[in-house]
């Protein structure tokens, strides 16, 4: 981060850099174990991006507080020990407030501490930048992974059951029982299997990477037509 | 024509191209699909029309999309051999919608995605036939029953009816689909009848060997087969691999324990056996590629055929064994690369 540029500037550049620019599910590619695991649908998505959202902001929060007195040797377990703490506070809450969502998500809302997004931002921004920053930092990029988890668990349940928002009292009550939306019956079995979850994100990646491409050859007042064959990775 | 003009030593030409290597297939091909005409009705004839109509507006949109030359590639037939391998594979009177999805996927996540022909690490007609066993099992397990055993052939229009509307009085349609001989032994042995009970009593098994039709189209695949080694389409190593494999594992299980383990007569006779020997493990851009490597890769897949058909959760594993084995072609071909003529080891 530029160090004269002005607060709103950086914070600007930290929410593009969440949301999209460097999406830590979509561009990083971490967290892929919960992500591919539990969004057979927009529910359990919502509710584990959530959980991984809190946990992400309090942890930013907290490495940012201890950031100088922190020795450059040990700070992966001082780091560990925090995300530890946030997550079983989160998963303390869970079970109380959302009982049947947390059974769902299972094992799911504990391995929030070994979840690469987490350790990686506290690393990576909590533990060289003051507390507003990283606090931002962790809203975005949580918000940004919540977003994926969202669509990929929208577009799984769509495609297997042709439903939105199924079980959507799990999470909001009794009263969100008549939310779900039926479109259509029956649908492709496999999109709530594992290798749905793999082809779905793949298809979010080249989507997204798609988009980038066309912006940039608009950008550059090259026609859209080259941007047809991505370049090789 | 020959694109590759020869300099130098006298080399020897194959004058080979991938539409021609596609055309043989295809002619072999068309003993099984007669004899599959005969026994089991006109249903197959309806889903190849369907499912090459839906290959060709795939392969067309998809290399326009990816910005390729159409002609060229739509023309070397290497779409018309997937489709063809898909079609063997599904049900002849399953829903018209079941082998469009089926070719789409096949082409688009099996072929185009991973750069086109010759990139793909998978085989695209066992990946279309994986994604709709997976995604669509109720539909996949009904088939056709040989006219023999049911008494009554279905004509072409109700065929049509059948596949496109789905609706056929129920009184046909229970009398003329059922399980086939792999689901019988393997239901039969839940139910605890011995295989050869089995064998001998259920209607749709012939004379105590395979199935009634089952038995003529795997022979009629072999013999296209071997109108493909003797033109030099395909290598050996494939088919005797793979029979020899699934051959013997019958075998020893049989001995062992006749009541319980087909016999390999059984096995080589029935469901896609021969299909997969000849036509599906030959594919050359998903197969192993070194004379060592093609016969592990055959042998491989044999044993692993045997294995699900045995004990795993489905009648017959030929798609997810292919699919299995083409993960470890990379391998298999990097420790099987032959000694170089006159090197020292």
């Amino acid at each position: 981060m530029e160090l004269n540029s002005s607060p709103l500037q950086q914070a600007r550049e930290i929410l593009y850099d969440g949301l999209w620019n460097n999406n830590q599910a979509l561009v990083a590619l971490l967290g892929l174990c919960p992500m591919l695991a539990v969004t057979n649908n927009a529910v359990n998505g919502l509710g584990l991006g959530v959980a991984t959202l809190i946990v992400l902001v309090v942890s930013n929060v907290l490495v940012s507080l201890i950031r100088d007195y922190v020795p450059r040797e040990v700070r992966i377990p001082i780091f560990i020990g925090i995300i530890a703490t946030a997550v079983t506070i989160i998963d303390m809450l869970m079970a109380a407030y959302v009982h049947e969502l947390h059974k769902l998500l299972g094992i799911f809302v504990p391995l929030i501490v070994t979840n690469c997004v987490i350790l990686g931002r506290a690393e990576a921004f909590a533990s060289k930048n003051p507390i507003w920053a990283s606090a931002l930092d962790g809203l975005a990029m949580g918000l940004g992974f919540l977003m994926v988890l969202v669509v990929l668990g929208g577009l799984r349940e769509l495609l297997a059951q042709g439903t939105l928002f199924d079980q959507a009292f799990l999470m909001f009550g009794q009263q969100a029982r008549d939310w779900t939306l039926h479109l259509f019956d029956g649908g492709i079995l496999l999109a709530a299997l594992p290798p749905g979850a793999f082809i779905g994100l793949g298809l979010l990646v080249a989507g997204k990477n798609w988009l980038e491409l066309r912006r940039q050859s608009r950008l550059q007042r090259i026609p859209v037509e080259s941007a047809h064959e991505p370049a090789k990775a | 024509m020959n694109r590759w003009p020869m300099h130098g030593a006298p080399f020897l030409h194959a004058d080979t191209s991938v539409a021609k290597v596609m055309l043989r297939v295809q002619i072999a091909s068309l003993l099984p699909l007669l004899v599959h005409i005969y026994y089991f009705g006109w249903g197959i004839a309806v889903q190849w029309t369907l499912a090459m109509l839906t290959g060709l507006v795939v392969e067309y949109a998809m290399l326009h999309l990816r910005g390729r030359p159409v002609k060229p590639f739509l023309l070397d037939g290497s779409a018309v051999i997937t489709v063809t391998g898909l079609t063997f594979c599904i049900p002849p009177e399953s829903p018209w919608w079941l082998i469009v999805i089926g070719v789409s996927f096949a082409l688009i996540f099996g072929k185009h995605l991973y750069g086109g022909l010759g990139f793909n690490p998978f085989n695209p007609a066992m990946l279309g036939y994986a994604f709709l066993l997976v995604s669509f099992p109720a539909y996949m397990t009904q088939w056709t029953l040989p006219s023999e055993v049911s008494g009554h052939t279905l004509s072409l229009t109700e065929s049509l009816l059948k596949i496109f509307t789905g609706k056929l009085p129920d009184s046909i349609m229970d009398q003329v689909t059922g399980a086939t001989p792999l689901d019988h032994v393997k239901t039969g042995l839940t139910q605890g009848i011995s295989v050869t009970d089995t064998l001998h009593n259920a209607r749709v098994i012939w004379d105590g060997i395979a199935g009634h039709g089952w038995i003529q189209w795997n022979l009629a695949f072999m013999l296209g087969g071997l109108y493909l080694l003797w033109t030099r389409t395909i290598r050996w190593q494939y088919p005797v691999g793979f029979l020899g494999a699934l051959g013997l594992m019958a075998a020893v299980f049989h001995a062992m324990d006749p009541d319980h383990y087909a016999p390999a007569l059984f096995h080589l006779l029935s469901g896609g056996t021969m299909l997969a020997a000849f036509f599906i493990i030959t594919d050359p851009v998903t197969a192993s590629t070194t004379p060592l490597g093609r016969f592990i890769y055959a042998a491989g897949i044999g044993v692993l055929v045997y294995v699900i058909r045995t004990w795993g959760g489905y009648p017959d594993g030929i798609a997810f064994a292919v699919l299995l084995m083409n993960i470890f072609v990379p391998l298999i071909d990097q420790y099987t690369q032959p000694r170089v003529k006159g090197h020292r080891t």
